[in-house]
């Protein structure tokens, strides 16, 4: 397997953007619209750079922790009808999810473009660690935004990011979840925008964000392809991710785009369900509409609004999703479902139980899928799952789920 | 004739025939923004309605709209107030109809993009114009996006009025300037909606580029609070936009101090006259 990743950037045979199809582009405030061009160029220039590519290569290796393992799980398909299923092991990057590769090729650009401050939204926390991670490591000044919702039940993430030296902003407007942390991060970046790069942590937004965050984020679908083909000898017959705004899927899908005997799967966060108004399930529920700066699906109503979203995981949580998820999904290259808290935390006690990895919530809700997909295609199927991230900023919602804490442990 | 200028008649008093008469008046127009629905319709159209009477010479009506990323704390507040009490989109075509009925003051209407997607830009475009509304300014719709407006609007007859900013390009400015009908409207500094204390001087060189990529129209938005800035302004452009100053004002005294604050601001575009700010 190689562990090129300068290499692997150098080819990029995924669509530029602005635009998926009908989707993506920049449906943004003017005053942006330098800071976006910037970046553009910024990022169609660096990608190319030997220099750039070294550096970013160099600090995945000796930082990161790159590249991530794959893990056989056999006890865990055991309830899969049998299907092998293979874990991509994002779980074990430095600050415990996949965040980190798209965080420090950004920071690498704030350097280069000379900006000395970065802001960022996050859900679960994970984008916000990465980002006061890279801001530590970098020094530079890191103020992130996170929903009143979020704050609380990620509260482990709010003080490692505080302890990073980073500043938290609780956003109180809306739903008070990752939605209304983009639009508060969005008007700092509108009025900072000379000394301010924007961090933006998933393959939404506007233009350069979708492609570049992909761009970023395709190493572990690169890395993974080569560590399947090695220890199977063949390629997976399905890929599965958790999409919240679509990085991690994007980023393990990317390898596979063209290899169409690989079926490729989303799972969305279909909280209590998606008949009932509290799901996050975007691509399944939702509609074409411009959210965030792109045109993509999302959960709306009838005059635009956008809907609130729910789900037990805070980065999934989100009502949006990126343009390039939609553009696959209406071309059919890739499937979206939901799947239900109450499913996602069964997987999350299972892959706990019978493997000793205990998963993020996110990531538990590919599991779900993983699940149904072994007993849909059969044992002869592998399946490979990209396993985001790590469940020790869960613990305090899957303490209370599953009554695991003793009165006294509680109160501590 | 730059674009700007020149609009099919709507029936209406056009927004660039407004500027025009204040400019030859060797003053310049005052703009001014509240949003439908708030705090609830009819009280929203009896206040716009107190703006025209009190020296507003253009009307921008703010859709409310749950994502507002260009908007500040006092317009955030007061537009998901209007949400909460029921805000619908046809109540924007009720409140400019409304309007129309009571003062012959331009109306455009300020919207984020994805509610008219939504309502389809078509229909909204129709209904717009059947409402006797003047145009639309769209903070988040740029020139690169915005064919299908660019269409209904040519059709219609509807002003379209894009941003500029001082960060813009000068390639940006000229598309700005090209494609907008009504006016250009000039960011005057780099943020959002909300009251500050000194407009910042970017807003004047910003209105200098505008002018010579041919800019007829230039109206300063953002941050303008006082009959002060609204005189200091229209010094060189040619309409003052003034949003939360206004808001706020309703919010805290209702229609009756909205209207006196209007009053006060459009003592700025009286030059001369003795002002007791
Ligand atoms: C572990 C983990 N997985 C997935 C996500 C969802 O983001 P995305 O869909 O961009 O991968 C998050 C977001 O916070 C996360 O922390």
């Amino acid at each position: 397997m190689t562990d090129n990743i300068s290499e692997r950037l150098a080819h990029l045979e995924p669509l530029p953007g602005p635009y998926f199809g009908e989707y993506g582009g920049r449906f943004s405030p003017e005053p942006l619209v330098a800071a976006l061009d910037e970046l553009t160029a910024a990022w169609e220039e660096a990608k190319r750079d030997p220099a750039f590519r070294l550096e970013l290569d160099d600090l995945h290796r000796s930082y990161t922790g790159r590249p991530s393992i794959i893990t056989e799980v056999k006890r865990f398909a055991e309830h899969a009808g049998g299907a092998r299923i293979l874990l991509k092991r994002e779980d074990l990057n430095h600050t415990g999810s996949h965040k980190i590769n798209n965080v420090l090729g950004q920071a690498l650009l704030t350097k280069r473009i000379g900006k000395s401050r970065v802001i960022a939204e996050t859900g679960a926390g994970q984008h916000g660690v990465a980002t006061a991670t890279a801001a530590a490591l970098f020094g530079l000044d890191c103020v992130i935004y996170m929903g009143e919702v979020d704050t609380e039940r990620q509260a482990l993430n709010v003080a490692r990011m505080r302890l990073l030296g980073a500043e938290v902003v609780p956003v109180t407007a809306g739903s008070r979840t990752l939605k209304d942390a983009i639009n508060e991060a969005m008007r700092d970046w509108v009025t900072n925008v000379g000394t301010t790069n924007y961090v933006f942590g998933t393959v939404a937004g506007p233009h350069p964000f979708p492609a570049m965050v992909r761009d970023l984020q395709r190493i572990i679908g690169d890395e993974a392809r080569d560590q399947v083909l090695e220890l199977v000898g063949r390629l997976p017959d399905a890929v599965a991710a958790c999409v919240g705004g679509g990085s991690n899927a994007m980023g393990i899908f990317t390898a596979f785009l063209d290899d169409p005997e690989v079926r490729l799967f989303g799972f969305e966060a279909a909280g209590e369900g998606v008949d009932t108004p509290r799901h996050a399930a975007t691509i399944t529920k939702g509609r074409p509409g411009v959210l965030h700066g792109a045109r993509s699906y999302l959960l709306q109503d009838e005059d635009g609004q956008t809907l609130e979203s729910h789900s037990i995981s805070a980065g999934l949580d989100y009502p949006g999703v990126g343009p390039e998820h939609a553009w696959l999904a209406d071309i059919g290259r890739a499937t979206y479902r939901p799947v239900t808290d109450a499913a996602a935390m069964s997987a999350l006690r299972l892959l706990s139980r019978t493997e000793g990895i205990i998963p993020a919530i996110e990531s538990s809700h590919a599991l779900a899928g993983a699940l149904e997909l072994g007993r849909e295609l059969g044992p002869e199927a592998v399946i490979l799952v990209n396993l985001s991230g790590r469940g020790d900023k869960d613990m305090t919602t899957a303490g209370h789920y599953f009554d695991l804490l003793d009165r006294g442990a509680e109160q501590v | 004739m730059s674009a700007q200028g020149s609009a099919p008649s709507t029936g209406a008093t056009s927004v660039a025939a407004v500027l025009a008469e204040r400019r030859d008046a060797g003053t310049g127009a005052l703009v001014g923004y509240l949003p439908v629905g708030f705090p609830d319709l009819a009280t929203s159209i009896d206040a716009a309605v107190a703006l025209v009477e009190n020296g507003v010479d253009v009307l921008e009506l703010g859709l409310p709209y749950s994502d507002p990323v260009m908007d500040g704390p006092v317009i955030q507040a007061a537009t998901q107030q209007a949400l909460a009490n029921g805000f619908r989109l046809r109540h924007a075509f009720e409140a400019v109809r409304g309007v129309r009925e009571r003062v012959d003051a331009p109306v455009l209407l300020m919207t984020y993009w994805n509610p008219v997607v939504q309502y389809g830009v078509e229909r909204f475009a129709d209904d717009l114009r059947d409402a006797g509304g003047a145009g639309v300014i769209t903070p988040d719709l740029i020139p690169d996006e915005a064919g299908d407006w660019l269409a209904a609007s040519e059709r219609t007859g509807l002003d379209r009025v894009f941003l500029a900013a001082p960060s813009s390009s000068d390639a940006r400015l000229a598309r700005a300037v090209e494609v907008s009908r009504g006016f250009v409207y000039a960011v005057s500094t780099m943020g959002i909606t909300g009251a500050r204390s000194d407009v910042d001087r970017a807003a004047r060189g910003l209105v200098d580029r505008l002018r010579a990529a041919g800019a007829e129209n230039a109206c300063v938005g953002l941050g303008i609070s006082t009959a002060e800035q609204v005189r200091e302004v229209l010094e060189y452009a040619d309409g003052a936009i003034v949003g939360s100053a206004l808001v706020a004002a309703l919010a805290e005294g209702g229609v009756s101090a909205a209207g006196a604050t209007a009053a006060r601001l459009a003592e700025g575009t009286r030059p001369g006259s003795a002002s007791a700010l």
